[in-house]
């Protein structure tokens, strides 16, 4: 078990800056997803916990103590890594054990932690079998058991499922959710994938372009975002955003646009517009709505009563509705003067 | 039209093939034809292909007429000393070029480089000079030190190590492992067609090899077996051409049982440091 913290942290290669004077403390025990799209500097963050990509400047502490100069192997640490990085010529008992090994942990002891381990991820059968002879969910749990098997007191994952079909990756998902609470240690996940940070986290980090957009469990990250850019991000379809007034930027989510046949006029945003495609999904239907300004807005609902070219009105109530600044940054509404110039720029209408 | 070309161009290509292996194979064989005939049809006319009557003492003549025990002891220390010596060095530089990060790093391989296209007949006269400055030359030294590295090996493995993802290597130092675990541990065995290139090249090229032993033996108790089977030549006046190729039989006899029983690997090791 330990906690992480990033103190006035920056990386550089070359002459590129990819993180500049990051602090950031990740909580002890907890779940905690870094997320955001591609080269954002998340996997940089990840590798300077494990020490295989150490920082420019700054600080990284585990448990409180700084780690710079302590050797990955020796951190307390243990990565699983997006290509698995399994010793293709080692069969899986060798593999697992290989740090064990390189511990001096005695024989009788590697043996009984290395069928804990196997038992835990269900290899206890494939221990004398070569990596290449493994599927890719089977080599995937390898790299889980010889990350377990450690006992590390952090759990670093770079993009562990993404080289898993959909089917898997859900059931790996359950898998390492639960994994987390038997181990009960802090666990630091990458992923580009916004659908993996909101189900398996306790914690989202949101990273863009090397810094942090917001900190926060995933609901309040779904339902509060901070900025324009979280807003975008996270969630699938992904929020709509209307331009008002004088750089004023206004948001809902796809589900809360109700469709009617005729304007509803209780709503605070109301357009009227025409279906321009359906997504039957089984459960749910996403329509795609176009106004004659030509903007488009996606609807989601259960209901599944229109169909493509069908005339109609989207209403949106204004406890739905997010406004962001000029800046991009998000407009409270205990920013009385600012909300209310929001609020006049809604009315004086698109 | 189009299938007849065809087949005149596999008949072509079968033909070529055929004279190819016959150019290969035909001086082979008629060693070994030569190693067993008498005196009288080595100088018979028309040439004997098959002797009459297998001659199997040309071997043992060929055997006492020189210490080639001690030839023999003196080819195989050689050569495990070589091959030795080559794996401690060869492979961590070959690791460290490929996968380190160091100042003069390029310049270094630069000059493995030419190391690896400088033949040895300029290079022989100073490390002749060098050895005997040392007085070693009474020592099998001067075969074997020159050698304890090898730039085609350590170009050779240095572009197969360039091939393993560095992930691997980066989990291997999660696991707490060093520089030479991960080397001997990890890379090596991952390595192993390259290395069974690298060996085999070195294992035939150091048994044949004439040139060097020649010009770095002053004595028979350094000598290697092809400076002793060429000189019997020497041993008496007419040149006893059965003898001599019986002579070349035993040198060529344990390459001949290491390709019996690892032709497919060699071939594969072959066509591994070809293109691939």
């Amino acid at each position: 078990m330990a906690a992480i913290e990033f103190k006035n942290v920056t990386k550089k290669f070359g002459n590129h800056v990819v993180i500049e004077n990051i602090n950031l403390k990740i909580k002890d025990g907890s779940f905690t997803v870094l997320v955001g799209p591609s080269g954002c500097g998340k996997t940089t963050l990840l590798r300077m916990i494990a020490g295989i990509g150490p920082q420019t400047s700054g600080q990284v502490l585990i448990d409180g103590n700084d780690v710079t100069e302590i050797a990955p192997g020796k951190r307390g640490v243990a990565m699983v890594f997006q290509n698995y990085a399994i010793y293709p010529t080692m069969n899986v008992r060798d593999n697992i054990e290989f740090g064990l090994k390189n511990n001096k942990i005695p024989k009788e002891e590697r043996d009984i932690l290395v069928k804990e381990a196997s038992e835990k991820v269900g290899l206890e059968e494939y221990l004398d079998r070569k990596p290449s002879t493994l599927s890719g969910g089977q080599r995937q749990r390898v790299a889980l058991a010889r990350a377990m098997v450690k006992k590390p007191s952090v759990f670093l994952m770079d993009e562990p499922l993404s080289n898993l079909d959909a089917k898997l990756r859900v059931q790996m998902r359950v898998e390492l959710i639960e994994l987390h609470k038997k181990l009960q240690t802090t666990f630091v996940y990458v992923t580009h994938d916004q659908v993996e940070a909101m189900s398996m986290a306790d914690t989202v980090i949101l990273m863009n372009n090397g810094f942090i957009q917001q900190i926060a469990a995933p609901e309040e990250i779904y339902r509060n975002p901070a900025n324009l850019f979280t807003a975008r991000f996270i969630g699938s379809p992904a929020m709509n955003i209307v331009e008002l007034n004088d750089g004023i930027r206004l948001g809902f989510r796809p589900e809360r646009g109700i469709l009617s046949d005729e304007a509803d006029p209780k709503a605070d945003f109301s357009v009227e517009g025409q279906v321009v495609t359906r997504e039957m999904l089984g459960r749910e239907t996403t329509y795609s709505v176009r106004d004659p300004q030509g903007r488009t807005y996606m609807v989601t609902g259960l209901d599944d009563p229109y169909k493509v070219d069908d005339k109609v009105y989207l209403n949106v109530s204004l406890k739905h509705i997010y406004f962001f600044g000029k800046d991009e940054q998000r407009i409270y509404e205990e920013d009385a003067q600012q909300y209310q110039a929001c609020l006049e720029a809604l009315r004086r209408g698109l | 039209m189009y299938k007849l070309s065809q087949k005149v161009w596999a008949v072509a290509g079968t033909i070529l093939k055929a004279i190819l292996i016959f150019v290969f194979v035909f001086p082979f064989l008629w060693m070994v034809s030569v190693s067993l005939q008498t005196d009288m049809e080595i100088s018979s006319s028309p040439i004997t292909l098959i002797p009459a009557v297998p001659q199997w003492i040309n071997f043992a003549a060929a055997w006492s007429k020189g210490p080639f025990l001690l030839y023999l002891k003196n080819s195989l220390t050689i050569i495990v000393s070589v091959i030795a010596m080559q794996m401690v060095i060869m492979v961590p530089a070959a690791y460290a070029f490929a996968k380190c990060d160091f100042k003069g790093k390029n310049l270094m391989f630069g000059l493995v480089l030419i190391a690896f296209m400088t033949p040895g007949q300029i290079t022989f006269l100073p490390i002749y000079q060098m050895m005997s400055e040392w007085e070693v030359m009474d020592t099998l030294l001067p075969q074997i030190v020159p050698f304890m590295t090898n730039a085609f090996g350590i170009f050779l493995l240095r572009q197969y190590f360039m091939q393993v993802p560095d992930e691997l290597i980066e989990a291997a130092k999660l696991d707490n492992a060093g520089s030479l675990k991960i080397v001997y541990k990890l890379m090596l065995p991952m390595a192993k067609p390259a290395m069974s290139t690298v060996v085999l090249f070195s294992f035939v090229s150091h048994w044949n090899d004439y040139f060097w032993p020649l010009v770095m033996t002053q004595t028979t108790n350094v000598r290697t077996l092809p400076i002793g089977i060429a000189m019997l030549k020497n041993t008496e006046g007419i040149t006893n051409w059965n003898i001599i190729m019986a002579g070349n039989m035993i040198l060529v006899m344990p390459i001949l049982v290491v390709y019996v029983f690892c032709s497919k690997s060699i071939i594969r090791s072959f066509a591994y440091s070809g293109i691939k």
